[in-house]
């Protein structure tokens, strides 16, 4: 028997510092308030860090694979808000029960991937592949594509805010031991893990995923070994607008609105997010984004004048102790 | 009747930016053997392959490969073709197991157990370090990961740069009894060597560049015999490579 038939893939070894700085950070704030206040927090805050690597994990593969820095990505964010919207406005979800609210989000959900995906396609096709391994010139055409995008979601959904009330299935929530967990909070947490996963899964147990690494690490030699790395990074360019729409859908339903701003609102967030994480790494990005979205929530409780400050006031120590993230690429 | 060769080059050119480094290179590769490529530092051995690849694109001249022209398909499409390469950086995936790495050995997946069987019975130490990160390693140990990767899958060209730059004596000696076994089993390989031993035992032909051109081509026993020859081609002889 082959060697191969005989032996799963390794992952290697991982240096496990960095994970451990999440659960050092929630028992620090369990011993500076009540459990109850603690728990809250701690829900919202991993649901509001799953929201964002939603919204961030595209960049992040997008660079990791392509080196390329995709500042239009918050007008993909953006494209599944609008999505959402128009899926909600064309099949109400507030009438039915918990199945069909649930069915519309998930339909939302796919409707986003799908627009993100294709029009991630064309942005590729039209743009990024001419700005191959030029930064400088990546940043000012993928600045004006989210410009031409932004202005494209104005003229088809108008200027003026949308409300997007939550389905009555996703609206309230339940206490456990005292603390308010709202339901819509803990989909989102599970979305964000099952996301993670997923896209772990694909990347380190998959043939596909196995080429999308090598590719990162020396693309001429994957295609000197017969594979044709441009397909792989039509693909993963497209994978990751796709998944900033699906970030774009949990966010605008997070905030009852949508509006043309939303993704520029949010741009800064996600790039914090990235950049703590490792560029290019996806564990990073998940490691990252609920460390800052619990930072915030302890912050904004133990101290609300210093909240504004904490995204940056993390990222700087973090690169201070790290300066290439979390974890970097090779450990994706 | 003349050989009709699997590989040639007429005429090719290639500038890299505003660089010209091949100025009308002239190959020919025959199947089954073993053809060297040597020269100086700089000469442009390295540029002949990648153009060869389609690694760097060919400003003029025609590349023929089994018969078809090559000279403007895609890397991915001549790889296809049944050329392997070994470039000179060994392009083992650091990150990725020695398993894996293998598992990218065959674009269709379609790797035999029974090759991956005989590239472990030549490389036995891939097999002892199946599970280990390509990074971890020796220099020696990578050499024959890229190499076994390449003969892993099936192949009519074998494409190598400089496999025992910078590797032990004894490592290379390990190396070069591999590559006799790929000789002696008609491989048809294209190797661009500065060792001279290694290159004496596997070299059934021999071109030698200079500035991007081939400026003598001939038996690769006529060359080694001719100390002259080799310290107006190649600067040194080919002893003192060792």
């Amino acid at each position: 028997m082959t060697p191969i038939a005989r032996q799963p893939l390794s992952l290697g070894g991982r240096d496990p510092l960095p994970y451990l700085v999440l659960p050092a950070l929630m028992v620090l704030a369990l011993a500076a308030m009540k459990f109850s206040a603690w728990l809250t927090l701690t829900v919202a805050g991993l649901a509001v860090g799953c929201m964002l690597f939603l919204a961030a994990i595209g960049l992040t593969l997008i660079f990791g694979l392509m080196d390329v820095l995709n500042f239009a990505h918050g007008g993909f964010v953006t494209l599944g808000a609008f999505i959402v919207a128009a899926v909600f406005a064309a099949l109400p979800a507030s009438g039915g029960g918990a199945a069909a609210a649930l069915g519309v989000v998930a339909l939302a959900l796919a409707a986003a991937a799908v627009a993100g995906g294709g029009l991630g396609l064309v942005f590729e096709r039209l743009l990024i592949r001419r700005v191959a391994g030029a930064p400088l010139r990546q940043i000012l055409i993928t600045v004006g594509g989210g410009i031409i995008l932004q202005q494209m979601l104005i003229v088809l959904f108008g200027a003026e805010p949308l409300a997007l009330p939550r389905p009555e299935a996703l609206r309230g929530g339940f206490i456990i031991a005292g603390a308010a967990v709202e339901r819509y909070r803990l989909m989102v947490c599970l979305l964000g893990l099952v996301v993670y996963a997923a896209t772990h899964l694909a990347l380190n147990r998959t043939r596909l995923g196995l080429l999308i690494r090598a590719a990162v690490e020396n693309r001429e030699m994957v295609e000197a070994l017969g594979f044709r790395a441009e397909r792989l990074f039509r693909l993963v360019f497209a994978a990751g607008t796709a998944l900033a729409a699906i970030g774009g859908v949990v966010w605008a339903l997070y905030a009852g609105m949508v509006t043309a701003d939303l993704g520029a609102d949010i741009i800064i967030l996600i790039f914090i997010v990235v950049i703590i994480g490792g560029l290019g790494s996806v564990s990073g990005c998940f490691l990252a984004s609920l460390l800052l979205g619990l930072a915030n929530n302890y912050v904004g409780f133990l101290a609300p004048k210093l909240a504004l400050g904490t995204d940056i006031a993390l990222m700087l120590i973090v690169l201070l102790w790290r300066p290439r993230g979390l974890l970097p690429m090779d450990g994706a | 009747m003349a050989e009709i060769p699997l590989l040639e080059l007429a005429g090719v050119h290639t500038h890299i930016g505003r660089y010209h480094i091949l100025h009308g290179v002239d190959l020919a590769v025959p199947e089954g053997r073993v053809s060297m490529l040597l020269g100086r530092n700089g000469a442009g051995k390295t540029t002949a392959l990648r153009t060869i690849l389609g690694l760097w694109r060919a400003s003029y001249g025609m590349i023929h490969f089994a018969g078809a022209e090559i000279t403007a398909h895609a890397t991915p499409d001549i790889a296809r073709l049944g050329i392997a390469y070994v470039p000179e950086n060994m392009g083992v995936f650091a990150s990725l197991t020695v398993a894996e790495n293998f598992r990218l050995a065959d674009w269709r997946g379609d790797l035999r157990p029974t090759r991956l069987d005989a590239v472990m019975a030549a490389f036995p130490v891939l097999a002892q370090k199946w599970r280990a990160r390509a990074g971890t390693l020796s220099g020696g140990q990578k050499q024959m990961l890229a190499i076994g990767r390449a003969i892993a899958a099936e192949h009519r060209l074998l494409i190598i740069d400089e496999p025992s730059k910078g590797l032990a004596p004894g490592m290379v000696a390990q190396l070069t009894e591999a590559l006799i076994g790929l000789k002696q089993a008609r491989t048809t390989i294209l190797l661009v060597e500065q060792n001279f031993a290694m290159a004496q035992a596997l070299g059934d032909h021999v071109a030698v560049m200079e500035d991007g051109r081939i400026v003598y081509r001939g038996d690769m026993a006529a060359l080694a015999k001719d100390i002259p020859l080799q310290t107006r081609l190649l600067g040194l002889s080919l002893a003192s490579h060792q």
